[in-house]
């Protein structure tokens, strides 16, 4: 896994919307990424009336050092288009930045495209240096978990 | 008239100098009177890289433990050439006042003022309370990120004998006092990292060998500030049996968390002999042949 850590540009292999913010972290010096991730994280949507108050039935991110939830809805449209919700609070604005970044990246998508992202995105975005890998973490484990969903939801459908 | 403010204030002075060393510590009201003082230079250390710029005190700089402290390439901290830029680049000369505050009961502040006494800088000095208190007394925050002048910090060799403690002196204390500060399911073995923390780094769980088990927080109080002298001493000394003169090695699980109780041990309580092993459970719990307890 030595190569995990390694600063990789590539995004070729990304969804567009992830192609094109992995490329604006990627333009800034480290200082001003931390900037965008503040940004990203000040940026994360509310959880709306469906979820607000409801973490308990919300799933917990483990990997991560505050206090995570994540729930995922696919649509039954031709794409199975995918919804995403994160919570993340305020006093932890480095991982709401990584929900930040999936959210923008991913919410909307359709499931084979989020299930085709790779498992170490979370390294494309230039950070692992300025947030430390143990940080990083969080967020690789966040991207699991959104495509377990995901696959647990579409694979439930087919059995119907 | 005495308002409330001024009361709890005075509680808080008290409440200070019955440490063994009080002038380790900084009341929120003292810095509130002292900010932009010539020679005093605040720094905000915490867990979460992002959040100094969210709102910090103002004039405060940010002093990242991972990338400030940590040497990048190998296991260690930085050396003296770098410690000395990363000094000073914040407008910290060796005569300077330094004042460090950061989240989580200081746990980052303190792991910090650790690495600036490997390097023997004097006069550092940790926020009673910290971050949160600061801001839950409504005090000032602001986004704006001081412009400072560079100066002059001097190169200064790392001293790792008195502080820290490697691998090879902790077998050599081995039977000696030990505290153990990580949680209670790490100690039993049963955790290898802090719950809700991601479970990586060691091979094998439990503790070293006559280690006691007394987790970090429990020298915090809930608003983030130190318990009082007399609930620190029946922590560690009428519970555990440890006492001043004691040769103590502290660990965790990289050698921050036990930061906070070496400083807590050292400054609080004005024990003489405390060393943080940094390399703690992440080394010892990869370490062929070396003795485990459950």
């Amino acid at each position: 896994m030595a190569g995990q850590f390694a600063a990789s540009t590539r995004t070729d292999d990304l969804p567009e919307a992830m192609a094109e913010l992995a490329g604006e972290f990627h333009e800034l010096a480290q200082k001003e990424r931390l900037q965008l991730l503040l940004e990203l994280a000040n940026d994360l949507p509310d959880l709306p009336d469906s979820y607000a108050g409801r973490l308990g039935e919300m799933e917990k991110v483990d990997e991560c050092q505050s206090p995570v939830f994540l729930a995922v809805e696919v649509d039954s449209d031709e794409s199975r288009t995918v919804h995403i919700f994160l919570s993340a609070p305020p006093e932890a604005p480095t991982t709401r930045g990584f929900a930040g970044i999936l959210h923008e990246s991913l919410d909307g998508l359709g499931a084979q495209e989020i299930l085709a992202v790779p498992d170490e995105a979370p390294y494309r975005f230039g950070l692992s240096e300025a947030v430390s890998p143990l940080r990083m973490r969080g967020m690789v484990g966040m991207l699991g978990r959104i495509k377990r969903q995901v696959r647990a939801h579409t694979t439930i459908d087919e059995r119907q | 008239m005495t308002t409330q403010a001024e009361t709890s204030q005075t509680d808080a002075q008290t409440k200070l100098s019955a440490y063994a060393h009080p002038e380790r510590l900084v009341t929120t009201q003292w810095l509130a009177q002292n900010l932009g003082a010539d020679n005093l230079v605040v720094l905000e250390s915490n867990e979460d890289v992002l959040l100094y710029d969210t709102g910090h005190i103002p004039g405060a700089l940010k002093l990242d433990w991972h990338l400030d402290l940590n040497d990048q390439l190998s296991r260690d901290y930085v050396d003296g050439e770098q410690f000395a830029q990363v000094m000073g680049e914040r407008g910290i000369g060796r005569d300077t006042i330094v004042v460090i505050y950061g989240d989580k009961s200081n746990w980052w502040a303190t792991y910090a003022l650790w690495v600036m006494t490997l390097f023997g800088h004097e006069d550092v000095r940790i926020l009673d309370g910290g971050r949160a208190k600061w801001i839950a007394e409504g005090r000032e925050t602001t986004t704006d990120v001081p412009t400072v002048e560079a100066v002059d910090y001097p190169v200064v060799e790392r001293d790792d004998s008195t502080i820290r403690a490697f691998q090879a002196d902790v077998l050599k204390h081995l039977g000696q006092p030990m505290v153990d500060v990580r949680s209670p399911g790490e100690f039993s073995g049963e955790l290898l990292s802090i719950p809700d923390y991601p479970q990586e780094g060691a091979m094998r769980g439990g503790h070293i060998p006559g280690a006691k088990s007394v987790p970090w927080g429990k020298a915090a109080n809930e608003d983030g500030t130190f318990k009082s002298r007399e609930e620190l001493e029946a922590l560690y000394q009428d519970e555990q049996g440890l006492a001043p003169s004691d040769d103590v090695v502290a660990y965790c699980r990289i050698g921050e968390r036990s930061s906070h109780t070496w400083f807590v041990l050292t400054h609080l309580l004005g024990f003489e002999q405390v060393r943080n092993y940094d390399g703690s459970w992440t080394e010892w719990g990869n370490s062929v042949g070396v003795p485990v307890e459950r």
